[in-house]
């Protein structure tokens, strides 16, 4: 199988004036195509800085990232951006869908911001499998929380993309909306055979991925594709 | 699954940035708007003056004729000799003569006299346009017999009316006519020097027109041919230069009237792109919070693959259309003002103004708006690039701000050499317009560092023990994205202008009021000759009135300045380069000194205006040693004189040398007679003279009393009552004034869109808080207590902040340009600081008001 993400020895340091802080320490994985990772550990263990990396948010102190092939830390911003647009998906935490725009409007902008032509058509598709085209012109505001990440999952499909990051998709929402969400996610994943990228804490959800990654402290403390000592 | 190549160079398509930049502004566009109203009066302001500039052009070109009422117009401000006067005789197509002056006019009615000027005309000037009379054939049949026309205020304030008389030197007239308009006169010049038209054939008969009298000699002429003028203003011009004649045709006339207008307009284009200033530090304030609110949105859509640069765009476009609707309706705004500026500035104006659209003041407007709003939202908008993604997913990610962004510097280069670079069109001048920057950066610099130092005062003069509701009222004026430094500039600035301008107008009456204090003269009586100076003092003592001083005054001109005549100097001021200049023909600063009639006098000591700054000062010569002379320092400097300089004066036909002993430095705002070429004793005693007399009239009953017993005993007397001075210069005060207010208007209600867009812009963070202290349980009265506080204290320091600069520029105004003391009254100073602080409270209060309308709930939902 194809590794689409390959992470070498990677550190993250934030200078401050005082001190160096050091939030990940040497981490190594690669992730092959079509897996589903879990990365867990507790707050503070560098689970979202490590998310940041690897979906080219920011870039690595020492160390690379290699996404699809390609090592992040040689491209630009712009360059970063468009990786993401063609290759990346996000779902986050607070679901981050632009207030202004309505359901239909949020899943179309990945869409077209590649150019496709018949956007609305994709996205319409999209919230239907997700069980949300009536609610097509609503903005967010008028969703609730479950409808939200759900439309949050139809845009990070629509650009089908290689791999899939999510980052505590269930953290604000309630247990019997977090399942159904959480199978939805593994559903339209299989569907769409992406990789999928989970931070969370929730170990139950953690235990649906095919592999576990638990950070503590900046490092790997555990793989369950590795033998740890 | 995707194509696996990737694709870098995507291709940026523009209709879909516009498309998101038009459901972005979606839930704002209500509160963009806002923002952006804070330019809207500034380019209001400047649209109105833009098109009233261009209008008054127009109608300038359009009725440069009414303005001259003759093609031609020579002037001379000495008597014409006969040769001279013989020529100017047969020259133009149609002719008219007048000699003005300044003489009493004395309403026999009521015994009333006032000082006019008088104009003895002869012929049917003016040849273009008309003197607006009432009846209107006034104009057209008062030279027939003994007549005046009579300006109409000075008819209404003395109660006189068609029919009745007035009394001028020896003669009485009947009054044909009340005199609405003159060819070329504004209101303003009216109210100063009423006009009265007498016919020129009765002028000897009023025994005015002797020696003493400063008569301006006018011709008139009308030529049906152009090339004809040209011609005998060339075959004149030798004739003129000798003889020291001005000429004014229509041309002359019109740059001359736009060239006045010029200085008008650069003032109300300065003072309109003040008021715009103030608003683009509330666009860039408020496009820095809006920036701000939409971070997380701009993080969001950088994760989904949106690139830096196309996020610029996006609120680029917004920011640039907003500016527009803004210009725009500023545009609108201004057209409908410039319809009332003509009656604001009516006063100023010597010709009738029909106010037109000007589309090019509206697209000056336009760009201006737009520029403007997008210079100053750019350093916010610039941020926009440095909004990480990371943001998306960690909402405390701060981007790289300690780098600094080297193309926030090349926008702040632009925004100062846009601010130069547009004074400088509306001054003319490099140095002028530097000079207007220098003082706009130590306004807005002065501003924010009081607000910086206040905040920080503020800070430290909390105390633990204070309540609740006041520490957090306090601590509202320094906490992150507070508004206090913008909202202190913005309303700062407008209370400086207003207060200021305020304070100068008091300095200013305070000024010529001290001058009527008790140990003052207060009547000033002019063109006494010598026989009548000894009956007048007899005369003013019957009357109980002091004879303060008794001024001689000897007129003369000078031949030589160090032995070289007036030609030969003119030889030198063309050989220095000045010759192709026509504003210098003739009128090279040598060539000035021979100009005119000068009015002299002669004294053993100095006065107490007086202060000798160059050589020595000489009471007194003896008979038949060298005159000396002391000139007045600035005076000397005009005619590039020094100490030990040789002049040689034509005191009526005498020549007397004088050597200048010294240069005066003279305070001409002391009511007294001051001189710019003052001889030693011993040298004039003998020439032909005549004075001034100095008293002082307790009551307004005294000064009729007194002002009939001299015009009807001694006609050829003028007086100048300072009653009358002070009401003139209040009702001009009065109308500059108001222009000033009405400009200072916009500077003000900007200052108040500014704090209304600035609390609006804070809004959903102050809801945030808001709702979080209901939640905790704090009651609606003790949230107000909070909001008022605090805007109670930024109102405070804002007006304390603009009434102390204002107090600072009067202070400078007064000691340095007006040269007087400045000690501003406590109580509209402290009603003044109440009234901008309850302002800006009440709009902080209400404007405040909409977060107690919605449930802690619902916003709780909306922020989670």
């Amino acid at each position: 199988m194809k590794t689409i993400l390959d992470v070498r020895n990677v550190s993250k340091i934030y200078q401050s004036a005082a001190q160096a802080l050091t939030v990940l320490d040497q981490v190594s994985f690669s992730v092959t195509a079509g897996d589903t990772v879990a990365i867990t550990g507790p707050s503070g263990s560098g689970k979202t800085t490590l998310l940041g990396l690897c979906a080219g948010l920011d870039q690595a102190s020492n160390g690379t990232v290699a996404l699809n092939d390609m090592d992040l830390g040689v491209l630009s911003e712009d360059q970063r951006a468009a990786l993401r647009n063609q290759h990346v998906g996000f779902i986050f935490q607070n679901f981050q869908l632009l207030s202004t725009l309505t359901a239909l409007e949020n899943v179309m902008v990945p869409l077209e911001l590649r150019g496709i032509r018949n956007a609305g058509e994709q996205a319409m598709e999209l919230l239907d499998k997700v069980g949300l085209s009536a609610r097509a012109s609503h903005y967010p505001i008028q969703l609730s929380g479950g409808e939200q990440q759900r439309v949050s999952l139809a845009r990070a499909f629509s650009n089908q993309p290689d791999i899939l990051f999510a980052d505590e998709p269930t953290g604000n929402l309630d247990t019997e909306t977090s399942e159904k969400i959480v199978r939805l996610i593994f559903d339209l994943n299989k569907a769409a055979g992406t990789t999928l990228i989970i931070v969370t804490h929730d170990l139950e959800l953690a235990a649906k991925a095919n592999r576990t990654i638990k950070l503590k402290g900046g490092v790997i403390i555990s793989d369950s594709a590795v033998n740890y000592v | 699954m995707s194509d696996t190549k990737l694709h870098f160079n995507r291709k940026t398509n523009y209709s879909w940035l516009f498309r998101m930049a038009w459901r972005d502004s979606r839930r704002n566009r209500s509160r963009l708007l806002l923002f952006i109203s804070s330019i809207i009066l500034g380019i209001a302001a400047l649209v109105a003056i833009y098109a009233f500039r261009d209008n008054l052009q127009r109608d300038i070109d359009e009725q440069a004729k009414e303005l001259t009422g003759a093609d031609l117009i020579i002037e001379s401000r000495k008597p014409v000799k006969g040769s001279t006067d013989a020529v100017l005789d047969t020259i133009g197509e149609r002719r008219a003569k007048e000699r003005s002056f300044a003489s009493m006019v004395y309403f026999l009615k009521n015994s009333a006299s006032r000082l006019i000027q008088v104009r003895a005309l002869e012929g049917a000037y003016p040849f273009y346009g008309e003197i607006g009379t009432s009846p209107a054939n006034a104009a057209s049949t008062f030279q027939q017999g003994r007549n005046a026309l009579v300006d109409q205020t000075l008819l209404m304030q003395y109660g006189a009316a068609v029919g009745d008389s007035i009394k001028i030197g020896a003669l009485n007239f009947a009054i044909a006519g009340s005199l609405e308009r003159v060819p070329g006169q504004s209101g303003i010049t009216s109210a100063v020097a009423p006009v009265v038209y007498i016919p020129l054939k009765y002028l000897e008969k009023t025994g005015l027109h002797k020696i003493g009298s400063r008569i301006t000699y006018r011709y008139y002429y009308k030529f049906y041919n152009d090339g004809l003028l040209t011609a005998t203003l060339k075959k004149l011009g030798p004739l003129m230069d000798k003889e020291g004649l001005d000429h004014e045709t229509v041309a002359t006339k019109k740059a001359g009237t736009g060239r006045a207008f010029n200085d008008l307009n650069r003032f109300l284009a300065l003072s309109g792109f003040v008021a715009l200033l103030l608003g683009c530090i509330g666009v860039g304030s408020s496009v820095q919070v809006y920036i701000k609110e939409k971070l997380s949105a701009i993080a969001t859509l950088r994760c989904l693959g949106m690139n830096a640069r196309e996020a610029f765009i996006i609120y680029l476009i917004q920011i640039v259309a907003v500016g527009f609707i803004g210009a725009l309706a500023g545009a609108a705004l201004g057209t409908l003002i410039q319809f009332g500026l003509p009656a604001l500035l009516a006063d100023f104006i010597p010709i009738e103004i029909q106010m037109r659209i000007s589309w090019s003041a509206i697209g000056q407007g336009l760009v201006l708006g737009v520029v403007i709003a997008l210079l100053f939202a750019l350093p916010s908008l610039l941020e926009v690039r440095r909004i990480s993604p990371l943001n998306a997913i960690r909402a405390s990610f701060e981007s790289s701000k300690s780098k600094s962004d080297p193309v926030s510097w090349v926008v702040y280069l632009f925004i100062i050499l846009f601010i130069y670079g547009f004074s400088y069109l509306q001054l003319g001048g490099w140095i002028e317009a530097l000079f207007f920057i220098a003082a706009i950066t130590v306004a807005f610099g002065s501003l924010y560092g009081l607000s910086k130092a206040m905040m920080w005062l503020t800070r430290k003069a909390m105390r633990p023990s204070m309540s609740y509701l006041w520490r957090q009222g306090f601590a509202n004026l320094y906490r992150p994205n507070n508004q206090t430094v913008m909202l202190i500039v913005a309303i700062g600035l407008s209370t400086t202008l207003i207060a200021l301008l305020y304070f100068v107008q008091v300095i200013l009456i305070n000024k010529v009021s001290f001058s009527s204090s008790k140990n003052q003269p207060n009547m000033v009586l002019f063109d006494i000759q010598s026989a009548q100076k000894e009956a007048l003092a007899t005369m003013t003592r019957q009357h109980q009135l002091p004879v303060m001083s008794q001024v001689p005054i000897v007129t003369m001109r000078i031949e030589e300045v160090n032995g070289k005549t007036a030609a030969e100097l003119a030889i030198a001021d063309s050989l220095a380069g000045k010759k192709d200049q026509p504003e210098q023909r003739g009128e090279g600063p040598q060539g000035r000194a021979f100009r005119g009639e000068i009015r002299a006098s002669y004294q053993q000591q100095l006065t107490s205006a007086e202060r000798v700054v160059a050589g020595q000062w000489t009471g007194s010569v003896k008979p038949g040693s060298t005159a000396i002379v002391s000139l007045e320092q600035q005076y000397a400097e005009r005619i590039h004189v020094n100490i030990g300089d040789t002049i040689l004066f034509n005191v009526q036909g005498m020549l007397i040398p004088a050597v200048v002993g010294s240069l005066r430095e003279v305070d001409w705002n002391r009511m007294q007679t001051n001189f710019r070429v003052v001889f030693s004793g011993g040298v004039l005693e003998k020439a032909p003279q005549f004075s001034v007399l100095m008293t002082r009239v307790p009551s307004k009953e005294a000064s009729a009393k007194y002002q009939a017993d001299v015009v009807n005993k001694f006609p050829n007397i003028s007086m100048i009552d300072l009653g009358l001075v002070l009401q003139v210069l209040d009702d001009l005060l009065g109308k500059i004034g108001f222009v000033i207010r009405f400009m200072a208007g916009f500077s003000m209600a900007t200052g108040w869109v500014v704090l209304l867009s600035a609390v609006m812009a804070s809004k959903g963070q102050r809801q945030k808080e808001t709702v979080l202290l209901r939640t905790l349980g704090a009651s609606r009265r003790q949230l107000n207590i909070i909001i008022a506080l605090e805007y109670l204290f930024l109102g405070m320091l804002a007006s304390a902040t603009g009434i102390v600069l204002a107090m600072a520029g009067a202070w400078a105004i007064a000691t340095f340009s007006l040269k007087a003391s400045f000690s501003p009254d406590v109580l509209p100073v402290i009603a003044f600081f109440i009234a901008v602080t309850l302002l800006v409270m009440l709009t902080g209060l209400y404007n405040s008001r909409k977060i107690f309308n919605h449930s802690p709930l619902e916003i709780l939902r909306k922020e989670s």
